[in-house]
């Protein structure tokens, strides 16, 4: 039956969620954006155990749970449950929440493809995940860091950049190829623990928001590790079918994770509506649904306009996170979220900056910052322009050959 | 108190099943003569007849009253009314029009006033009736209607202009909203024939197959009886906007069916033009604005269902379907260049039909 509201069991959560990012994250945030290279923030200590607690009692991040189940058997599980908090946190602080130990890329891909032994191994870890190269960016499948196995050991060596958490992480899920000439087929993770002696950090970047979260250049020279570190199988796919589906897998990782980062979108864009709408209060200016838009000020339409993207930005995170909790193919809807979500972020974030003047401009209040935390939301996680790739070829059938 | 239901959008069994006889009139008489309509200014004859069959007014009234007795659902309706714009926004409306006035008469009505109308509408035939809110002038806003309704004895006297009213010039049944003064808007029954009532059919930039009148009240006298007993401008003005927004979404999503495989088939520099970014990317807009507007408007309708508050969805499904509904429509013309410019292609038609969404208030209710 169609129904758009949350069950009771997901609005309690949601609220827990929010006590926290009202309660520990929103009264540091402008703090940590200001010391940017900080070790992990004292006060994510007890986050982090929180959220191990309820992981380990959900059965792992992204993995099946039984979340709200109906008679229907339609389940509202844990990528609804993901959504929903990640946007509440970030409504907290996007910076923050990406800054929590064991929250990272690289567990979400352990807990998806990692082997029993690998999660026994790794799981507990907080991993990051590095794919981005200097020379390779939405392009994954050009990648250049090689993997070569010698002996019992697998040796990594090339050059990562724009890690996630990659100078705080316990671990690395490291993306390499075995065979550059072989194309994404060859394309492997490897996990690389941090205090590997292979594996240096080059340097931690300078951003122009979502500060307090590290982002990191690693390079790997002669980087061993033991054989057993490789994710999925090691063997190169020859047929064009086995190369599809070894690839496939890789990229599945991304349906699952683009809805998160679309509800990161939201968090932030909500947070900035709502100062927004405090500050203009106080001006008189209010969108309480009482006039029609032709007969509203032009404040008020921009306020109506923001919050009707947002809410349809919303509801198709929703619905592609609903989609994989029932077990429905969701790539195209978790890239049309995630399109949606992130530029709507940059535009509602943006015109709140603009539409509270000076107050939107001053670092008195975080709306400046908040504008500069959504930009990346727009980029990470596949552009805005890669998203659309995905949408356009799936609606029009085309392949990647046809549409470039 | 709603039940405590996850998060879902499947559709029931009986959706599905009316979703295909929709669709089936859909694809039989309404997109194949959508274009012909427009020219002629009306649909061809024995097209509402046909829609009749359909039984989409009978569906809501009472099983005592002799209806279907289907449970008042506007979650229903708006699938219903997606599929009928998806095939005509124009045809969709004026199918949708007697529905409307059934659903504000169930609404708004008292058990007499059930009774007493909802018969006229039961018929295997189709039986024009419309609503009369919308006023010619800018601005224009629901609340503050100059229409009036003053109550002398046992009637009230109506005065003043309603404009975009579907089936004015013969209508069996309208409802009219007038302002009574110290109770605000208010809706009277007004049958075909009333003294001092008359219609004029006006031309649009689109539905022009809609049969729209502006109706002209001069002292017109009503029954007191005729003014439903339970009216709500709030929730009648919301259903109506879910209404538009559902059948902006079905025309948007004609559009999008329409385009893809116009690009992949149409080639330019050797190549087929849906092959370049700047076109697929246009594409995938379409896709991405229609699925959020979708939802929306699924939200405010399945939360009318529900019984729970809808004022802020459907003011936002309204927002957002208007302003995407205008941006796919143009878009829908560009991609097809100077084949969505001319009138043989059903581009620039949609477009001028899209128009309608954010000007109309109160012509479709679900």
């Amino acid at each position: 039956m169609i129904n758009l509201e949350l069950p009771q069991k997901l609005i309690g959560m949601k609220q827990m969620t929010h006590q926290l990012a009202a309660g520990v994250f929103r009264p540091i945030s402008r703090k940590y954006d200001a010391i940017e290279h900080s070790e992990t923030p004292v006060e994510l200590a007890p986050v982090a155990q929180m959220m191990s607690a309820a992981r380990s009692m959900q059965g792992g991040s992204g993995g099946k749970s039984e979340g709200v189940k109906k008679s229907e058997g339609v389940k509202n599980g844990a990528n609804m449950m993901g959504v929903l908090a990640v946007e509440e946190m970030c409504w907290g602080d996007v910076g923050l929440m990406l800054s929590i130990p064991g929250n990272g890329l690289g567990n979400a891909a352990i807990m998806a493809v990692g082997t029993a032994e690998q999660k026994e191994q790794f799981g507990k870890m907080y991993c990051a995940m590095a794919i981005t190269e200097p020379g390779a960016g939405s392009d994954s499948a050009a990648i250049s860091t090689t993997a070569e196995l010698d002996g019992d050991d697998w040796v990594l060596n090339g050059e990562k950049i724009y890690c996630t958490g990659g100078q705080r992480c316990d671990a690395v899920v490291v993306w390499a190829t075995l065979d550059k000439q072989r194309g994404k087929a060859a394309i492997k993770s490897f996990i690389v623990t941090r205090d590997n002696p292979g594996m240096k950090l080059a340097r931690v970047e300078d951003k122009m928001g979502l500060r307090i979260s590290d982002t990191a250049a690693l390079s790997l020279e002669n980087c061993r590790i033991p054989k057993g570190n490789v994710l999925g199988s090691a063997e190169i796919a020859d047929t064009e079918e086995a190369r599809k589906k070894a690839f496939g897998g890789v990229m599945q990782t991304f349906d699952n994770t683009r809805p998160p980062v679309a509800a990161m979108a939201l968090g932030v864009a909500r947070a900035a509506l709502e100062i927004t709408r405090e500050l203009l209060k106080k001006e008189d200016v209010t969108a309480d649904f009482s006039k029609p838009l032709y007969c509203s000020t032009a404040i008020e339409a921009e306020l109506y306009r923001m919050e009707a993207d947002l809410e349809s930005a919303r509801l198709m995170t929703w619905k592609a996170a609903w989609m994989a909790d029932n077990g429905q193919a969701n790539s195209k809807e978790a890239s049309m979220c995630k399109a949606k979500a992130a530029r709507v972020g940059n535009a509602v974030t943006l015109k709140c900056v603009e539409l509270c003047g000076e107050r939107g401009y001053s670092e008195h209040l975080l709306l400046e910052k908040l504008a500069r935390d959504s930009k990346v939301i727009d980029i990470f996680e596949g552009t805005q322009q890669i998203q659309q790739l995905i949408v356009a070829r799936q609606l029009l059938e085309l392949s990647s050959k046809e549409l470039k | 108190m709603a039940a405590d239901l996850p998060f879902d959008l499947t559709l029931t069994e009986e959706q599905l099943q009316t979703r295909e006889s929709v669709r089936r009139f859909v694809a039989r008489h309404v997109a194949p003569n959508a274009r012909q309509a427009d020219e002629a200014m009306s649909p061809p004859e024995g097209f509402y007849p046909a829609s009749a069959e359909l039984g989409l007014a009978l569906m809501p009234i009472p099983e005592a009253l002799g209806g279907a007795g289907a449970p008042r659902d506007p979650m229903s309706s708006v699938l219903t009314a997606e599929d009928l714009g998806q095939g005509d926004l124009s045809l969709a409306m004026g199918v949708l029009s007697p529905l409307s006035v059934v659903n504000a008469i169930l609404d708004f009505g008292n058990e007499a006033q059930q009774e007493k109308f909802l018969p006229v509408l039961l018929s295997d035939e189709f039986v024009p009736a419309g609503i009369a809110l919308m006023e010619s002038r800018a601005t224009f806003d629901p609340a503050q209607v100059l229409c009036t309704a003053t109550l002398k004895g046992d009637h009230y006297v109506l005065q003043g202009e309603k404009c975009l009213v579907p089936f004015g010039e013969d209508a069996a049944l309208l409802i009219v909203i007038a302002n009574v003064e110290g109770d605000g808007p208010s809706a009277f029954v007004v049958e075909a024939g009333a003294q001092g009532m008359s219609a004029q059919r006006q031309m649009y930039m689109g539905l022009r197959s809609l049969e729209m009148a502006t109706v002209t009240f001069d002292k017109v006298a009503v029954p007191a009886q005729n003014r439903l007993q339970h009216f709500n401008l709030d929730r009648f003005v919301d259903l109506s906007r879910i209404g538009l927004a559902a059948l902006a979404v079905g025309c948007c999503q004609a559009v999008l069916d329409y385009s893809i495989p116009f690009v992949k088939e149409r080639k330019a520099f050797g190549e087929p033009i849906a092959w370049r970014q700047s076109v697929a990317f246009m594409v995938a807009n379409i896709g991405i604005e229609l699925e959020g507007m979708r939802l929306l408007v699924w939200k405010a309708a399945s939360r009318a269902s529900q019984g729970l508050p809808f004022h802020r969805e459907a003011y936002l499904a309204r927002v957002l379907c208007a302003e995407k509904a205008m941006e796919i429509g143009t878009n829908g013309i560009q991609l097809f260049g100077g084949a969505g410019f001319i009138r043989d292609y059903p581009l620039e038609m949609w477009y001028r039909n899209l128009r309608a969404v954010g000007v109309l208030e109160g012509t479709v209710m679900v």
